[in-house]
């Protein structure tokens, strides 16, 4: 379809702005360049948007089993809170901001609940940020304790890319090791990994696989004992929250994704939210003000000088807060840890209807999600996961998360969340078997998927070899 | 009350003993017992969804939203046009993930495509990335772009926003990056601190205190010395004065709020960066381009992913996985219902506004402090900022910022004349 650029007709506009009320003034220098933005009407703009919404797939449209990505339903009346204007109209540096700052704190509260964490900051704007500023918490801690040696990472090979390259972001060397034959933690390569140098361990657990560690306490142990500290990567909290707390599993510092466990929607790659929370001892480094009260009224307090300082203006993905805070509301303490459970349930259930036909590389129970491979497919028949996942985009979802985690070949990573119906995972399953059998008759066939969406395969390598980045125009 | 789980309690059960599990609790067999939580959540019990909009708007109302803003300092309220709100309001856009399936995502790889041409026009430069999480994000990821083993310090000016100076001053510790302020002369940046030993150095146009840097000689000076130029744009600035690439900027960014988001008590903002070609592998994040499909259609895609975290790990050129596209599409739209004149007129209108509340301002005794000229913002003298701002404040209207020896005022657009002479008036009384 055109372009914004490609619609555009000279002299056509929106009449947006009155006519200037106080005397014209120019500066002395100005502008020469051309500013070739588009020339629309707001019928244009409208259809042109309502288009592009109809070549996007969001979790309104359908089943979105993304891994590590929990593509929950979004609820509407979040979307109506952080509209409420006493919150979108309200400026960061000013004051009157009690509801604000009530919101924060009472946020914190709720979120160190879950988590076993004893503070918090919104600064934030996504998980890998929050695991930068995470991993800024380990290194402070570290500096001040003299032990300038400890500089090397821990992250096991299931790990997301964001956590290695996090570190090294951090300015520490990332040593990778290896995951045991089941796929969690291989105690005696941690052993082994773990010395004088060692900062610290980042990990997911719920790991990458969907298993629930039954080491973790040892392996935070091990950690602990050779003077490292343990980050939690939250992505995966969706599973056992309000059943168990990573601060309980001995983790010192935490990010959650509020755009993933706390139900606020992804905006096709952001804005997200992802606060790190930490036990009391990491706190004064800790970045932003925090929010105290007094005597029922509100107020910002400096940090102090330990502080790593600030990793975004201001206070955060603010709004974001105010959905996933809102969320919080309506799920209460009964309705968090029933989340978890459904979103347990969901996907063992996907699982087993799925088990006969594909395999899974996790045999027993799995958590929010499990991994299919399809190592054994690709050797025999040229079907690849790839193949399999642009198939199921003929079947009105949206395929799983490929190639993550890094550990497992040919990895399709399904994650059901808890909003899905017992109707919508019987579907998925026979669109999942069906094309399972497809491929098995017709494996040429499945390299040409998907049939029915807007466009067929892109040409990645090309668009790598030749970056077009924006559009020409013509003059 | 909810969690939103469309499974009845008998469905429940059913999926249970067809997986194989005698109750919820048998799910977590794996988890070991010390590690349970043992309590109930100290939690409200949940809420009905009425309930749930009553208790936010509650909080929403004991949140002061002013008739009139004049300040700024880093947060900008402009008008907002109704088309703006209708598209990114738009279920697909805001409920779909990062477009990692181009086949079923070409609204919004195409939205972000569109978003970073009009970036490059903007700021003239020639790459754009999708965004990242904010201006002072933009600023600090700016500099890493820059750094090499050999050169770990880099120059800021003393005129940028606080908290991107704090941002950068975090970033660059991470790094063991030194990072040396340049001061301020006459509200200008002073650059005879500047020496060849540093990787960049990072300007704000205008700064901090509103006044216009001079960023060509400082873009030359800078480059004399084998230093990359970074500057950080304020996006109205730059349709009305000479552009980054004018002025031979290498890297363009800035806080993108302004650009049809509210104020939102500082976020969701929009990062934005652009870059030459030479540093276009260095951007980080992501980054849409255009290709082909098999039947040789237009298709656009993620690409550039050899800098990435997912395929390069911890040999990555930045951590960047979510950024904040649909603040990126909130942009895009934004600038499409203003279009090229509607910007420039908008400009314009910030900087004579801003100068006539600055005119009449001085008349009622309110001094500019500095000489040079200035864009939306502007700083004055004030004997007794607290108790103006007070009054101001009795009145409906958010006065400027209290800074160190007066008062940051702003005026946008959106600031009517009858709206700056009550002010005025407010601070005549
Ligand atoms: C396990 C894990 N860690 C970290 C992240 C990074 O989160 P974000 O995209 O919010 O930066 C993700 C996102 O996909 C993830 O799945």
């Amino acid at each position: 379809m055109k372009t914004l650029f490609e619609r555009s007709v000279k002299g056509r506009s929106c009449a947006i702005l009155p006519e200037l009320d106080v005397p014209a003034c120019l500066p002395e220098r100005t502008r020469k360049q051309a500013l070739r933005l588009p020339e629309l009407s707001e019928t244009d703009i409208s259809r042109h948007y309502t288009e592009l919404a109809g070549q996007t797939f969001g979790v309104n449209d359908g089943f979105y089993p993304l891994g590590s990505c929990t593509m929950k339903y979004n609820p509407k009346i979040n979307e109506q809170t952080a509209a409420l204007e006493g919150f979108a109209d309200v400026h960061p540096l000013q004051d009157n901001v009690q509801g604000c700052l009530e919101v924060l704190a009472t946020a914190e509260k709720y979120l160190c609940e879950i988590t076993g964490m004893d503070a918090m900051t919104f600064q934030p704007a996504a998980g890998a940020h929050g695991e930068l500023t995470g991993l800024m918490l380990i290194k402070r801690y570290h500096e001040l304790h003299g032990n300038t040696a400890r500089n090397k990472i821990i992250v096991p090979d299931s790990a997301h890319g964001t956590n290695p390259a996090s570190s090294a972001m951090c300015g520490f060397t990332v040593v990778n090791i290896p995951s045991a034959e089941d796929g969690c933690v291989d105690l005696a390569k941690l052993r082994e990994a773990c010395g004088e140098d060692t900062a610290g361990l980042m990990l997911t657990n719920p790991n990458t696989l969907g298993i629930f560690d039954k080491h973790i306490r040892e392996i935070t142990d091990i950690v602990h004992e050779a003077g490292g500290l343990c980050y939690y990567d939250g992505a995966n909290l969706n599973a056992v929250m309000g059943i168990a707390r990573p601060g309980d599993m001995g983790f010192d510092c935490i990010h959650l994704n509020l755009h993933k466990s706390f139900s606020t929607p992804h905006g096709g790659g952001g804005p997200g939210s992802g606060p790190v929370g930490c036990k009391s001892f990491l706190a004064p480094y800790l970045p932003g003000k925090k929010v105290v009260c007094e005597d029922g009224r509100y107020a910002w307090q400096d940090r102090g000088p330990e502080s790593i300082g600030a990793v975004r203006s201001f206070h955060g993905n603010f709004l974001v807060v105010i959905k996933a805070f809102t969320y919080l509301l309506s799920l209460g303490r009964e309705g968090v840890p029933a989340v978890a459970q459904n979103a347990v349930l969901n996907a063992n259930y996907l699982k087993h209807l799925l088990e006969g036909t594909y395999e899974v590389t996790n045999k027993g129970v799995c958590m929010h999600e499990f991994v299919l491979t399809l190592e054994r497919e690709k050797k025999e028949i040229g079907v690849s996961a790839m193949d399999i996942a642009k198939a199921l985009q003929d079947y009105d979802m949206h395929p799983p998360t490929m190639y993550f985690p890094l550990n497992v070949h040919e990895a399709l990573m399904v994650e059901p969340t808890e909003t899905e119906s017992k109707e919508t995972l019987d579907a998925a399953a026979a669109a999942f078997l069906e094309i399972y059998a497809k491929a098995k008759a017709d494996p040429e066939a499945m390299h040409h998927t998907p049939y029915n969406s807007p466009i067929t395969r892109p040409d990645e390598v090309k668009a790598a070899r030749h970056p077009v980045l924006r559009y020409q125009f013509d003059d | 009350m909810g969690g939103y789980i469309p499974s009845t309690v008998l469905q429940q059960e059913e999926m249970l003993k067809e997986a194989g599990f005698s109750s919820m609790k048998d799910l977590y067999r794996d988890v070991p017992e010390a590690l349970k939580l043992q309590k109930e959540l100290n939690l409200p019990k949940g809420m009905s969804e009425l309930e749930t909009a009553r208790t936010m708007r509650r909080l929403a109302g004991k949140n002061k939203v002013y008739d009139s803003v004049f300040r700024g300092a880093g947060a900008y309220r402009h008008y907002i046009p109704a088309i703006v709100k209708s598209v990114v309001n738009k279920e697909e856009f805001v409920t779909a993930y990062t477009p990692y399936q181009a086949e079923i995502s070409q609204g919004v790889l195409q939205s972000i495509f569109e978003y970073q041409t009009m970036i490059c026009e903007l700021t003239g430069m020639d790459v754009a990335n999708a965004s990242v999480y904010d201006g002072a994000v933009a600023a600090a990821e700016a500099i890493s772009m820059c750094r090499t083993p050999k050169k770990k310090k880099v120059f800021v000016s003393a005129g940028i926003h606080p908290d991107t100076l704090k941002v950068i001053r975090t970033y660059s510790w991470a790094a063991s990056e030194e990072v040396v302020v340049l001061p301020l002369k006459d509200g200008l940046t002073d650059l005879s601190g500047l020496d060849s030993e540093a990787s960049c150095v990072y300007v704000q146009q205008p700064n901090y205190y509103g006044v216009i840097e001079d960023l060509k000689d400082i873009a030359e000076k800078a480059h004399a010395l084998g230093l990359q130029v970074i500057a950080g744009m304020e996006p109205f600035a730059m349709c009305l004065l000479e552009t980054p690439a004018e002025c031979g900027v290498d890297i363009a960014v800035g806080e993108g709020q302004p650009l049809g988001m509210p104020l939102s008590f500082g976020g969701p903002y929009l990062g934005f960066m652009a870059a030459t070609t030479k540093m276009m592998r260095k951007l980080p994040g992501r980054i849409v381009g255009e290709t082909e499909d098999t039947e040789g259609r237009r298709a656009f895609v993620l690409t550039l992913q050899a800098r990435e975290q997912h395929i390069r790990r911890e040999k990555a050129s930045s951590n960047i996985c979510s950024n904040e596209a649909l603040c990126a599409m909130t942009a895009a739209v934004y600038l499409a219902a203003m279009g090229p004149e509607g910007m420039k007129n908008a400009a314009s209108q910030c900087y004579a506004k801003a100068h006539y509340l600055a005119a009449e301002l001085e008349k009622s005794g309110l001094k500019r402090c500095f000489e040079a000229d200035f864009f939306n913002e502007f700083v004055t003298e004030c004997a007794d900022p607290e108790g103006l701002l007070a009054r101001l404040d009795e009145k409906g209207i958010l006065g400027g910022l209290p800074v160190e020896n007066g008062i940051l005022w702003c005026a946008t657009e959106l600031n009517s004349k009858e709206e700056i002479d009550a002010l005025v008036k407010e601070v005549s009384a």
